[in-house]
């Protein structure tokens, strides 16, 4: 077997194995949480035995370690189980497959996540790769100023210049994204302009930064002195001799931005009025869903151990000593 | 066709002067050098570290490294004056009609690219040749370099060939464009001596034959005997000395040069004992499944030296850390006067560990850089003597005055010393151990000669005023007969021969002794040529 596959599938396997411990972290620590989604619901005045039978009736009276194996079992056929929400002390059962109530805010999600990947990532590496070839001039220093500003202020705040700018001032785009699935592409697309630019802003420093740094920290290697003495000029060196060397970190940061993307963008949701997982998030820890929150998070873990799992791989394939071995 | 005909000046440096930003200020590193070279010629360029020898071979192209600055002269290549070139006119030269081959030939190839691309790239680029003829001539280069595989070694990347087999790849990416002028800047410095050999013929060879010019620079007066015709000596950025090489090195005018060429002459008288302070016995040792020491026994008599010789890879330094129980032997033990050694560090007493100590090869990163001298020196003489206050002042002060340093130095941080005399606190802090066995490990291979010298004579004297045993790990012949009694020569991790020195070095040899002799290259100008001749290259 090439050493690459080998490789490559020992990554998956403790990526897996990851996987497994997060998902004993994640039933832990909501089982850590204080408070009873059964006395919750029924309010304080519910006598104990309700409360119970209520418990019985979700499955909460069973010890923690069956309902994990219940719970993990189901995730791994894709079925993380039954929301709680919807149930009410009047015994009506209006509740939905956690699958169903994820899916669709999980595809916005996504959706947004990837039109900031498809602005920010080329935007970072192209900006990163100029501020590298013209490192400490008036370029550079704009540049840097430029992407650090953005990244300094709170993301709401970034969220809100925009909207004054580019919904309020000049009308351009919608300052709420309210989409649903019925939204045609186009649209949507149009829609979720505003949060797209607000979440590159937000990025886009880190991954430009990383990238500059990559590059000229290679600039100093006795080979791209061999690369200058060999006739090549500014732009051949920093593209054919520097940037295939600096891949593994680049990709990194990148995949570093590209999970906080999925996971951490609840505010810049709520600005928006935007419907993704963030937010569903938000509202199943504040009324107990438990199967909700614990989906939400194993998606989240997923999405973290995915991205850094194709960085390593990207580092591997790019870094000839492992793709070529003696 | 380019112009090659002989006896015409391609190269001119008048009056040279550069600067290098250091420490918040310029300094000079070149000051005011005359240079010339004709067409086909090949000059050498001497001179210990800091003699501004890379930045002068780097100015014959025009280049300055980065933080240096030209302040006056003229660099006219073939008529043209490349101070006054930008870099972007440079470049049409730079790959072109002058090529560098570099010292670190790991270092200066791109990890990222197949060999044979790296080697035609800037005959390409200059439009000098197509793809597939460049090609087609860097195969040839390659077997004309004796590279095995010629057809397809390019193929590969840097990492996937030797360290010697890279460096006529570099001679091979040099040689590519045909160029007017090469500069070799120590392309031999990091090869083993056998290695050495090959590569200074083929170098010298296709340099020959496509009458290049070239300028030669090392610190190595031997090697550079065999590659001039004409040799120039730098000292701190300015010239001491230049005439024809056989001249030179028949008759060198000034001190300093005569300096230079004695110090290859120090001898030991080698002395006998019967005493055996120290023995490593029938030692077989792993680095996970690698072998790397196979039976090997050593004794160290007392009060002498015994040197480990062997090219990189050998294991000498492995015997090292058998002997200080850094590396736990699988077979085999360390016998140490009467009593056996635990073979792990961990198992010894404070007073096993104190009798033995190590000296290593880069003295600057033996050492805290955020300790002072004192700090350095007194911690051992504190631990192993138990001294304090006032009596480790004193002791630290009496060890330094016998590495030939004074008080003031007591309070100086690593920064602020020479090689030589970071070299001597690390001795210092050996010696602070009262120790009877002390390793060297190539304590002076990262030393310029005239500074290894002293390092070595300070070793002779301690020897004789504290009865101390050494054992010496060096892969530099001049070095051994300058310090050893006894010799014992490694390869491959096993024991070639041990010795008196007067028995190693004088015939007949095992055959990889005689190899490792003949490879160490000689003062005389025709001992490549006649050693090529005797192995019938």
């Amino acid at each position: 077997m090439h050493p690459v596959v080998k490789t490559v599938l020992e990554r998956l396997g403790l990526g897996l194995a990851t996987l497994f411990f997060v998902s004993i972290i994640i039933f832990s620590a909501i089982e850590m949480l204080p408070g009873d989604f059964g006395q919750a619901i029924l309010g304080q005045a519910a006598l104990p035995e309700t409360v119970a039978a209520f418990r019985q009736e979700l499955g909460l009276d069973k010890p923690a370690y069956i309902r994990y194996f219940d719970w993990a079992l189901g995730a791994i056929q894709g079925d993380l189980g039954t929301s709680f929400s919807g149930r009410n002390a009047s015994g009506a059962d209006r509740s939905a497959e956690v699958v169903d109530k994820i899916a669709p805010r999980l595809w916005n999600t996504l959706f947004l996540a990837s039109m900031a990947a498809l602005i920010a990532v080329p935007l970072s590496l192209i900006l990163g790769i100029l501020t590298a070839l013209y490192r400490n001039s008036f370029f550079d220093r704009s540049v840097n100023t430029a992407t650090l500003t953005t990244i300094s202020f709170p993301e709401f705040f970034v969220a809100y210049i925009l909207i004054l700018f580019f919904a309020s001032l000049n009308q351009i785009f919608p300052s709420l994204a309210n989409v649903d699935p019925d939204t045609n592409f186009g649209e949507r697309i149009y829609r979720t302009a505003l949060p797209a630019f607000t979440l590159t802003l937000v990025i886009v420093a880190h991954m430009m930064r990383m990238t500059r740094a990559a590059i000229i920290n290679l600039l100093a290697s006795p080979y791209i002195q061999m690369a200058k003495l060999s006739g090549a000029s500014q732009t051949e060196i920093i593209l054919k001799h520097a940037l295939p060397n600096a891949w593994a970190p680049i990709a990194t940061v990148i995949a570093f931005n590209l999970a906080y993307l999925v996971v951490g963008v609840v505010v810049v949701e709520v600005v928006f009025v935007y419907p993704g997982v963030g937010q569903l998030m938000v509202d199943a820890v504040r009324t107990r869903d438990i199967p909700v929150v614990q989906g939400c998070a194993l998606i989240f873990a997923v999405t973290y151990i995915l991205l850094n799992l194709i960085a390593d791989i990207i580092g591997i394939v790019t870094n000839p000593r492992l793709l070529h071995p003696k | 066709m380019k112009n090659k005909k002989t006896n015409t000046t391609l190269l001119q440096i008048k009056d040279l002067k550069i600067e290098g930003f250091s420490d918040e200020r310029w300094h000079k590193i070149i000051k005011g050098v005359n240079l010339e070279l004709k067409r086909g010629e090949v000059l050498g360029l001497i001179g210990e570290s800091g003699a501004g020898k890379s930045t002068l071979g780097l100015a014959a192209m025009g280049y300055t490294q980065p933080g240096c600055r030209i302040t006056g002269g003229q660099i006219n290549f073939d008529g043209v004056d490349l101070t006054k070139r930008t870099d972007s006119e440079k470049r049409k030269y730079w790959g072109n009609r002058m090529t560098y081959v570099a010292q670190s030939a790991a270092a200066s190839f791109n990890p990222a690219h197949r060999l044979i691309n790296q080697t035609t790239e800037s005959t390409i680029r200059a439009g000098l040749k197509k793809q597939n003829e460049a090609f087609d001539e860097a195969r040839a280069l390659y077997d004309a370099l004796n590279l095995p595989n010629p057809e397809t070694i390019g193929e590969r990347y840097p990492h996937q060939v030797s360290g010697g087999q890279l460096q006529r790849i570099m001679t091979a990416m040099a040689m590519s464009p045909n160029p007017d002028l090469i500069v070799f800047d120590e392309p031999t410095t990091a090869l083993d001596v056998t290695t050495q050999v090959e590569v200074l013929a083929a170098m010298r060879d296709i340099v020959k034959t496509y009458g290049t010019a070239a300028i030669y620079i090392t610190h190595d007066l031997s090697v550079v005997a065999q590659m001039a015709d004409r040799i120039k000596v730098l000292r701190y950025g300015e010239e001491v000395e230049e005439a024809m090489t056989r001249k030179m090195l028949k008759s060198p005018k000034e001190d300093y040069t005569k300096s230079l060429w004695s110090v290859r002459s120090i001898q030991k008288p080698e002395k006998k004992s019967k005493d055996i302070i120290l023995e490593v016995k029938n030692v077989d040792a792993f680095y996970g499944s690698f072998h790397v020491l196979k039976n090997i026994n050593i004794k160290l008599p007392l009060g002498r030296t015994v040197a480990l010789v062997g090219e990189s890879g050998s294991g000498k330094s492995t015997v090292a850390r058998v002997i200080t129980g850094l590396l736990e032997p699988k077979i085999g033990s360390v016998k140490f006067k009467n009593g056996q050694l635990p073979p792990s560090l961990k198992g010894r007493t404070k007073d096993q560990l104190q009798k033995i100590q190590m000296i290593y090869q880069m003295a600057d990163v033996a050492m805290n850089p955020k300790q002072t001298v004192y700090d350095i020196i007194s911690r051992p003489a504190s631990f192993f003597a138990g001294l304090t206050g006032a009596n480790l002042r004193t002791r630290v002060i009496e060890l330094l005055e016998q590495i030939d340093l004074d008080e003031s130095f007591i309070d100086r941080y690593p920064s602020e010393l020479s090689g030589g005399q970071k070299q001597r606190i690390c001795i210092a802090r050996a010696l602070a151990a009262n120790p009877e066995v002390v390793i060297c490990d190539e304590v002076t291979s990262a030393l310029d000669q005239i500074v290894q010298e002293g390092i070595l004579k300070l070793l002779g004297r301690l020897q004789k005023d504290l009865n101390l045993s050494y054992i010496f790990i060096t892969h530099d012949i001049a070095t051994v007969k300058a310090i050893s009694d006894e010799v014992v020569v490694m390869n491959e991790g096993e024991v070639v021969e041990q010795g008196l020195k007067s028995e190693i070095f004088s015939p007949p040899h095992p055959e990889y002794t005689e190899l490792l002799l003949s490879s160490v290259p000689e003062m005389d100008p025709d001992w490549l040529t006649d050693l090529l001749k005797a192995r019938n290259y």
